[in-house]
């Protein structure tokens, strides 16, 4: 049986130990409700816990570890020969097993008896592993009811129970996000010490040259690959720069015409049209870029003797500004509104017009919650991963012109991980490295954001 | 009053004293108003920037997108000579889907140009039928056996060239070697059209078929339920697990030092580049956990730990929004606080909570990256028929497709983009929906 | 929203009177206001007194706030507010369609209930009228005018070694008085005041009271007030609202002794309000 399969036996039992509950509870009361502690439905609910939570749990933990064990087990009963091999051989040869044993054909032209043995044995541990799961998943429930049954008694306080139980899960669920934060920042952390074993650290974040193609053979020249993160970074930056230049502008005048000057109508149709723009998927947006801008600034650059890249930096970066305009106007939307009245008419008051009362006072009123949206919005053009994939480049060029080819981060990252790769190579680890990188310096610019709009909210609150 | 006089004679230059100021703000107006026109041209010039902008992305993609639902056929009148399709009788299923229908094809497609014969030329005429043509008499076949031996009239896709050909997305005029056409097969084809065998109908493959290597037989319906599936999954997953979290860090939590970092956290994981999610999916669910690649599961739960802080976010506001006298009404005729909160808050936060929930779905309907790291990237032909088979998703299919050098799968990219703005469409307006149907003003 | 970009300013000059009595600087002539479709004031009649102290009187809600902003025109601000009869200043009506909105407040200048000093140095706040209406065309001038008009709002002393220093971390009493600086900076002919005490405390207000008394030979002053002792004190001229309506204006002496409708008998002496 399959998981989803079991989750549902699992469900079925839970919603009979419901039933089972409440008329059982219902008959130890002679059926009067108020002989009970608590309402019968409680008592449903505590058989159900009784019966969900420990399979829900073994359900999970199968999940999690059935494949590791499998292939343990498998490994164990190849051939000594077999089970030396270099770690990139033998989990191709486990990946060929296991498509022999769904019937599915291998990359091996020929099928030797011992691979197909090993197929049936695959197959073997394989139905074993869900029969004794289906076995300790219907004993644990049954037994969950049954022990369940055996404690309702109408003195029994299965509100309490309950929603005790209720409360611990809540909490376990409220960690998630934590786990979660851990979860990156451990798995990161893991897999580029592993890359630094490899590839010093200053070599890393200092070096000048990146070029990751790691040879097949060993005696190839450049076998090793040049892991040096400076291009990209600045290639980032050069980006992220050209996009916060269209960005920064637009969605801070628009946000300022909208709040200010936008009779309600204009408004009402304006701001969700906006909101579209931040709703598209980022695909599309470098789908745009690709198909449509870069093409025009190449040409346009033909036009005026400039050779402009088709994977020109400024390209992708207007295009990501565009994809950040909504993200600014309405941050700094939210930051003007926040600026009190009171200020507005102080400076109406004095005779000023609107723009120099927006200028002069509103604007330095709200610049902390400006500064505060634009890091925001540099974090999130840090990030952004399919428009520059799609439209930038994936030569790292150190270059500081806007009309050229560079790459980023993200770029990298995709690039070093898309496609089959064994998993303890430079390479792939090195898109780790870039990954911690990445999400070390979103997480300090988003702090820093988090922290002044907050301080900002709080001084006019 | 000899002060009053002066004020209201006006007096010139500023007013070292407190002579009154008529008179020169009155000379800076003109320029003071010339500066508010021009600020405010200023906003209105972003505004238009951004919606030219929009305008301009909509308009590129569905006019690209428009020819992708129409497909060019050719109605083939091809005889179903029992030898080459079932030569014993026996009428079996197995036999008839491995008949050679191609030869088939070949024999009524070269019967209808007589005139080209060496070799080099019936090739070129062969490639302007597609290659799924066969499946399309073999699906006739299977459906309706006693056809064999008869001669019948099916429509088949011509070649993606072909149909870019009819659709005037290539130039004819250009120099034969700058385009994939050749000329022969123009004028072949302006034959066919001459004979009223050619035929442009809505193309169906487009939402039935999965993916393809060749662009007329390339389908949406893989991707689509790859995202069915992925979506799936992450609601299962992120809803309940928010919720929960959101009613006890709203509703029961401690201020503590612990629950301040689970905040912290929460905001910061919303602006976590999603990128570094599938990393974490890659490391965690593939590597260390042994999931399968390529799988909506696996996708799917990344996906939901990325929407958790979304729906945190707007669960504990629509919670908030929750006035207190509900909750105090409630305690005050004995409830527990469990029960208070199933009973009354819930039900009158749930609307803002499904819109808070159906905005981070949409977020995740449209997200790619972090896909990409887990494998959902694979070329994948068989459409999945549940969360563990290996699928891609829509957006990464855009992805791919984009990727792809033939100019036919530029239209089905571009229909691909809009079938899921047009998903992303239905769920934000159906947010909105809730939102106004439910908003309650307290 | 509505205020008017009109460029026109022809129509603002003001003519030498002669349809308006000598020595009458504001007179409001059947003022009704409408905020959407609830009016606020119904045909109010008023003249304001050249150099004067007018205070206006009355229960929260009766309208005294609105006749004072619509005096400089600050409830075109409000979207739906909308305000029909004439109110003229120096003899010319301050609603029409030629009257620039911009100039009329650097002629009528504004005071807030609650102290508003913008988020910058004591020194810019007092500059930024002179500065936007470009009243000066040299730094010592600019320093001559902050300088008068922090002296004017007797905060000089206070101040004068923190120029530099922001605004808004001056006591309460004295950013009010910081802001009657930056009103009185941009030589207004006449100085609105909408209570300004409501937020100080007494010594604040006195000292605030006192100012008013002294700004009187220069400006003309209409101040709202809650506190009926604060108009006896300071203004020479009462009028009292009530639901929208004018009930009664006189000489402030004469109103707190011997009014003449019950109804501002009965406010006066704390029978409602």
């Amino acid at each position: 049986m399959s998981f989803p399969v079991l989750f549902g036996v699992l469900a079925l039992l839970t919603i009979f130990g419901y039933f089972l509950g409440r008329s059982r509870a219902l008959a130890t009361a002679g059926g009067h409700v108020r002989n009970l502690h608590s309402l019968p439905n409680y008592y449903g609910y505590y058989i159900g816990l009784w019966c969900a939570v420990p399979g829900f749990l073994l359900l999970l933990a199968w999940m999690g570890f059935e494949t590791s064990i499998l292939d343990g087990m498998l490994v164990a009963s190849l051939p000594a020969d077999k089970q030396n091999l270099p770690a990139a051989e033998l989990s191709l040869l486990i990946n060929d097993v296991k498509n022999l044993s769904h019937g599915d054909v291998t990359s091996r032209e020929v099928v030797d008896v011992a691979l197909q043995d090993a197929a049936d044995f695959y197959a073997h541990i394989k139905s074993m592993s869900k029969m004794l799961l289906t076995g300790i998943l219907v004993v644990l429930a049954c037994g969950g009811i049954l022990l369940a049954r055996q404690r309702i008694a109408p003195e029994l306080r299965a509100r309490n129970s309950v929603e005790k139980a209720a409360m611990v899960i809540m909490i376990i669920c409220s960690t998630i996000a934590v786990l979660t934060t851990l979860g990156i920042i451990l798995s990161l952390l893991f897999e580029s010490l592993r890359f630094f074993e490899k590839v010093h650290p200053l070599d890393f974040v200092f070096g000048l040259e990146w070029s990751p193609q790691t040879a097949i053979r060993k005696d190839q020249v450049g076998a090793t690959g040049l892991f040096g993160a400076i291009p990209l970074l600045a290639g980032t930056m050069l980006i992220s720069l050209i996009a916060m230049c269209v960005a920064a502008p637009v969605g801070l005048m628009a946000a300022i015409y909208m709040s200010e000057y936008a009779p309600s109508k204009v408004r009402g149709t304006v701001k969700p049209m906006l909101e579209i723009l931040a709703g598209i998927p980022t695909v599309v947006y470098g789908f745009f870029a690709a198909l449509t801008v870069a093409p025009f600034f190449r040409d346009w650059g033909l036009d005026f003797g400039l050779t402009i890249s088709s994977e020109s930096a400024l390209a992708a970066g207007m295009v990501m500004g565009i994809m950040i305009i909504p993200f600014v106007s309405s941050l700094s939307d939210d930051v003007m509104s926040a600026v009190p009245q009171s200020l507005r008419e102080g400076s109406y008051g004095l005779g000023a017009t609107k723009s120099e009362t927006i200028r002069q006072v509103i604007l330095p009123a709200a610049l902390p919650g400006i500064v505060g949206s634009l890091l925001l919005a540099v974090s999130r053009a840090i990030g952004e991963t399919m428009i520059v994939v799609m439209a930038a480049g994936l030569a790292a060029n150190l270059t500081a012109n806007p009309f050229e080819a560079v790459t980023t981060v993200t770029v990298q990252i995709v690039t070093l991980l898309v496609g089959d790769q064994e998993f303890d190579s430079a390479k792939t680890l090195a898109a780790f490295a870039l990954g911690l990188i990445l999400f070390c310096v979103t997480l300090v610019l988003n702090i820093i954001a988090l922290t002044i709009v907050n301080k900002y909210r709080e001084q006019y609150d | 009053m000899t002060d009053a006089a002066t004020t209201m004679n006006g007096n010139t230059g500023g007013g070292l004293t407190t002579r009154n100021s008529g008179e020169a703000v009155r000379k800076s107006l003109k320029r003071r108003y010339a500066a508010e026109k021009r600020f405010q041209m200023y906003g209105i010039l972003a505004i238009f920037f951004a919606i030219c902008m929009l305008g301009l992305l909509f308009t590129t993609i569905i006019g690209k997108a428009v020819p992708a639902f129409t497909q060019t056929m050719i109605n083939l009148e091809v005889t179903l000579y029992p030898q080459d399709i079932d030569p014993d009788g026996t009428r079996d299923p197995q036999v008839l889907s491995r008949a050679n229908y191609r030869t088939i094809i070949r024999q009524a497609f070269f019967d209808l140009f007589p005139d080209v014969t060496s070799r080099r030329d019936k090739r070129q005429l062969f490639e302007m039928i597609s290659p799924g043509a066969v499946f399309e008499i073999r699906d006739q076949v299977l459906k309706n056996p006693d056809l064999i031996g008869e001669r019948v009239t099916i429509q088949m896709p011509l070649s993606d060239d072909i149909d870019q050909l009819n659709k005037g997305q290539i130039d004819r005029n250009l120099p034969e070697a700058e385009r994939r056409v050749k000329d022969k097969q123009i004028a072949w084809f302006e034959r066919l059209e001459n004979r009223g065998l050619v035929e442009t109908v809505f193309n169906t493959t487009f939402f039935t078929a999965g993916d393809s290597r060749e662009p007329e037989l390339a389908g949406i319906r893989g991707a689509a339920m790859g995202s069915l599936f992925t979506m799936l999954v992450t609601l299962l997953v992120s809803f309940p697990l928010a919720v929960s979290a959101a009613i006890y860090l709203e509703e029961f939590a401690p201020v503590n030092k612990w629950t301040q970092t689970i905040e912290v956290n929460i905001n910061n994981l919303a602006a976590v580049p999603s990128i570094v999610f599938g990393l974490l999916g890659l490391a965690v669910f593939i590597n260390f956990f042994g999931m399968p690649r390529s799988a909506p599961v696996v996708g799917g739960l990344v996906l939901a730990l990325m929407t958790l802080p979304t729906i945190i976010i707007a669960a504990r506001s629509a919670l908030k929004s929750v006035p207190p006298s509900i909750r105090e009404a409630a305690y005050g005729l004995g409830a527990s606080p469990l029960q208070v909160i199933t009973h009354h808050v819930l039900p009158l936060a749930m609307p803002g909570i499904l819109t808070g929930t159906i905005i981070g779905m949409a977020q995740a309907l449209g997200e790619t990256a972090p896909l990409l790291m887990i494998g959902m990237v694979a070329f994948i032909v068989d459409i999945p028929q549940g969360p563990l088979d290996p699928s891609t998703v829509l957006p990464v299919q855009i992805y791919i497709w984009a990727d792809s050098p033939e100019r036919a799968f530029v239209e089905r990219t571009s229909a691909a983009i809009c079938v899921l703005l047009a998903f992303l469409v239905f769920m934000n307006v159906s947010a909105v929906f809730l939102r106004k149907r439910f908003e309650r003003k307290w | 929203m509505n205020q008017s970009i009109s460029q026109d300013t022809t129509g603002a000059t003001p003519v030498t009177q002669s349809d308006a009595a000598p020595g009458i600087k504001i007179k409001a002539d059947k003022v009704k206001v409408f905020y959407g479709e609830k009016q606020a004031l119904f045909d109010v009649d008023l003249d304001i007194n050249e150099n004067e102290v007018t205070s206006l009187i009355g229960p929260s809600g009766c309208g005294k706030s609105t006749f004072l902003r619509s005096l400089n025109r600050m409830n075109d601000t409000i979207d739906i507010c909308r305000v029909e009869g004439s109110i003229a200043l120096d003899g010319e009506d301050i609603y029409d369609k030629n009257v620039d909105v911009v100039h009329l407040r650097a002629r009528v200048g504004m005071v807030f209930q609650k102290p508003n000093p913008f988020p910058k140095s004591i020194f810019d706040n007092v500059a930024y009228g002179p500065r936007i209406h470009g009243l000066v065309d040299n730094k010592s001038d600019l320093d001559q005018i902050v300088q008068t008009s922090l002296e004017k709002a007797g905060l000089w002393n206070e101040v004068k070694d923190r120029l530099d220093q922001p605004g808004t971390g001056l006591s309460g009493g004295q950013q009010q008085r910081l802001c009657i600086a930056r009103a009185v900076a941009v030589s207004p002919e006449v100085i609105l005041m909408d209570e300004p005490c409501s937020a100080l405390d007494p010594i604040a207000t006195a000292k605030i009271e006192e100012l008013i008394d002294e700004l009187r030979s220069n400006f003309t002053i209409v101040i709202v007030t809650h506190s009926m002792q604060q108009a006896a004190r300071v203004s020479q001229k009462t009028a009292f609202f009530h639901l929208g309506y004018l009930v009664e204006v006189d000489e402030t002496e004469k109103m707190f002794t011997n009014p003449t409708d019950e109804r501002t008998q009965g406010y006066i002496t704390g029978r409602f309000g």
